[in-house]
């Protein structure tokens, strides 16, 4: 139901695009969300900001730059990279160095610039291994590096001197000295530091979409032969683009070597290259600030979710197959779908098919959802003498009943939602002829 | 001759395999010379002008653009010199809008290179030029639109477009008006006309009205060799062209 109104948005993303005002407000509410969000969860009794709160948010913001990192490769340059975490990782590893340096005095940098040379590792590190990567593209330039992530793992924890093995590296970001004369002792200190970074590195990265080497990146995307006939090598093109996304990778990582002040393996393994991507694309390639929302909603699943459940990567991995079959133009793709209708008027018309649509989905989603939940506690919660706790009610996993209403809602709510999403397309295809019809 | 000529082939040959496509072709195409490529379907039009600009690397022989070799470069390289080409199968960006396309079309021309540090909106020379080639090329009003939603003479107008934007010397276009209706074919000929203005155009056409209208210069290509080429009024009653090609078709 809803691949057609995305492919649509993903080839029309130019005329659906919002009006600027709309875009500008989006802009500067996001930074004022992500600078008053702390304050919503202060606890005023005691004085003190929520540890958990701040930590999640200064995750959202590194992989927010990682995320829209990730996007000047895949979306903008048609390049799968599977290797981005290494650029990320190796931007960590020098950062926790950088801190120990600038503790001791050795290196005279202020935190507040840090992260900047963290980009620059990043930076050169993309240098050396995006020359070998970005000879080929396509299939082959996935297979580089993949190989070049694998390397650099196994690098990792070979070469203990610079990446200490297993254990990591780690180091103390209290001695590093501060342009403001600000302590970085308290998390939300490091949290304005990262939303500073990630402004900066946004609208670095946004300007550069609009610089000749964006646009011809997305030529490359586009037709990579025809770039080649208007004067321009495409190899050099995707040499420079994963260059400069590998400075921002390095930012990234910079800033998570400064919130946690120890770097591992796991910080450059293929797991967070995989992430990358989900981020991007559960997000939307197609527009500039979709892998924004994808970094937002993956992490909110990560520390959120999992607190939760156990199994809260089946639940990113099925909604990430689940956006690739049916909204490849991600989250942001479906919101722009919307905008030509809402500029119509028609906005209300979809409000009760949604609501038919949506019911459905819900039964189906609390199916699947006992369903998962009873499957992974009856193998690893019950062996570790927890309850289960499902919305709100302990449940006896042993017994028939929560199994049968599970699989009942999942099926049931499958067969309905199945019958729900045709009517739903129907609308929906109505409403955008009407729209063609007008235009 | 004092002025070397626009392009000069020398006995040029290419293998694929075991097979030879191109079969010795040695031509000269004269400075702001129309010369029209024709000869019937397998002779090698397309794998000549794959050649002439770097698309296929040559096996034999000797290719020069205004009398600077260029065999053995990549196409870039030979763009960069001054040679542009169109493709027969429509070669555009597809998620690009037009006005996109058309501006890529002319950085490189224009000096911008790899620049990361330029925004493009404040480029008001660069603007203003692709702004020109939309109108040219009748696509003003498709200014916003991706190139892959355009109509098929649409998108084959804004492949000459992006073709001759970049000002080269000598523009390749590779049957231009294939799969257009006869008006939409005057439509592209005039076009073309207007735009190839005091430049050297090598054209492959199927259409032989067209070829007889605009060309100075004829070459027939069979099987890979040359077995005439000169002014349409000469390739017209030469007995060897008429054979070979003409005559099936006017038969």
């Amino acid at each position: 139901m809803i691949d057609g109104m995305t492919g649509a948005a993903a080839l029309g993303a130019a005329s659906a695009r919002p009006r600027r005002g709309v875009i500008g407000a989006f802009w500067i509410g996001a930074v004022l969300v992500a600078v008053l969000l702390p304050w919503l969860f202060f606890d005023w009794s005691h004085g003190r900001h929520s540890g958990f709160v701040v930590s999640m948010l200064s995750q959202m913001g590194m992989m927010v730059i990682f995320a829209l990192s990730y996007n000047m490769l895949m979306g903008q340059a048609g390049l799968l990279s599977l290797c981005h975490a290494a650029m990320f990782g190796f931007g960590g590893y020098c950062m926790i160095h950088f801190l120990s340096a600038a503790g001791d005095g050795s290196l005279p940098v202020p935190m507040e610039v840090l992260p900047l040379l963290a980009g620059l590792c990043g930076l050169g590190f993309a240098v050396v291994f995006g020359y070998m990567a970005t000879r080929q593209r396509a299939t082959a330039f996935a297979m580089i590096t993949l190989g070049i992530g694998q390397l650099v793992t196994v690098a990792a924890l070979m070469f203990h001197h610079f990446f200490g093995g297993e254990s990591g590296v780690s180091s103390d970001r209290t001695n590093a000295s501060s342009l403001f004369g600000i302590s970085y002792a308290h998390g939300i200190a490091v949290y304005y530091l990262i939303v500073a970074w990630t402004v900066i590195a946004t609208l670095a990265m946004f300007a550069l979409t609009a610089t000749p080497l964006g646009r011809m990146a997305n030529a490359c995307r586009d037709n990579h032969e025809r770039v080649q006939f208007m004067g321009y090598d495409p190899r050099a093109v995707r040499f420079l683009q994963f260059a400069l996304s590998g400075f921002f990778a390095g930012v990234a990582g910079g800033l998570y070597a400064v919130t946690y002040e120890i770097v591992t393996f796991d910080a450059l393994a293929a797991p967070l290259s995989a992430n990358a991507l989900l981020m991007a694309y559960i997000g939307g390639t197609t527009v500039f600030a979709g892998p924004i929302l994808g970094a937002v909603l993956i992490t909110l699943l990560q520390s959120g979710v999992s607190l939760m459940s156990n199994s809260w990567l089946v639940y990113v991995g099925v909604l990430f197959i689940v956006m690739v079959t049916f909204a490849p133009g991600g989250l942001a793709g479906l919101i722009l779908a919307h905008v030509p209708i809402r500029r119509a008027g028609r906005l209300g018309r979809l409000v009760v098919p949604y609501v038919r649509v949506g019911l459905p989905l819900l039964a189906m989603l609390a199916g699947f959802v006992g369903v998962v939940e009873l499957a992974s506690f009856m193998t690893i919660g019950e062996a570790q003498g927890k309850h289960l706790v499902l919305f709100g009610n302990t449940i006896n996993a042993s017994s028939v009943v929560p199994w049968l209403v599970s699989v009942v809602l999942l099926v049931a709510g499958g067969a309905w939602f199945w019958r729900a999403a045709k009517g739903f397309r129907a609308t929906w295809d109505g409403i955008t002829a009407d729209l063609r019809d007008l235009t | 001759m004092t002025e070397a000529p626009a392009l000069a082939l020398r006995d040029v040959r290419k293998n694929f395999g075991a097979t030879e496509i191109i079969r010795g072709v040695t031509l000269d195409i004269a400075k702001g010379e129309r010369h029209a490529i024709i000869g019937p379907n397998g002779a090698g039009k397309t794998t000549l002008f794959n050649l002439m600009s770097g698309r296929f690397p040559i096996t034999s022989g000797e290719i020069a653009l205004n009398g600077a070799r260029i065999d053995g470069m990549p196409p870039q390289r030979i763009n960069r010199l001054g040679l542009s080409r169109s493709f027969q199968i429509t070669s555009i960006y597809h998620r690009l809008s037009v006005f996109e396309n058309v501006r890529c079309s002319l950085l490189w021309s224009m000096g911008y290179r790899y620049s990361f540090w330029h925004m493009l909106p404040r480029q008001r020379a660069l603007n203003q030029a692709a702004e020109h080639i939309l109108e040219e090329i009748n696509l003003a009003a498709r200014r916003d639109t991706p190139a892959g939603l355009l109509s098929y003479a649409e998108q084959r107008a804004l492949e000459i477009g992006i073709t001759v934007a970049g000002g080269a010397s000598v523009v390749l276009l590779d049957e231009p008006t294939a799969g257009m209706s006869h008006s939409e074919t005057d439509y592209a000929m005039a076009l073309i006309r207007r735009m190839t203005q005091g430049r050297t155009l090598v054209m492959v056409e199927h259409d032989m009205k067209v070829v007889f209208d605009l060309a100075d210069t004829i070459t027939v290509l069979v099987y890979g060799e040359v077995i005439a080429s000169g002014p349409p009024a000469t390739i017209r009653g030469n007995p060897a062209v008429q054979e070979a090609y003409l005559g099936q078709l006017a038969a």
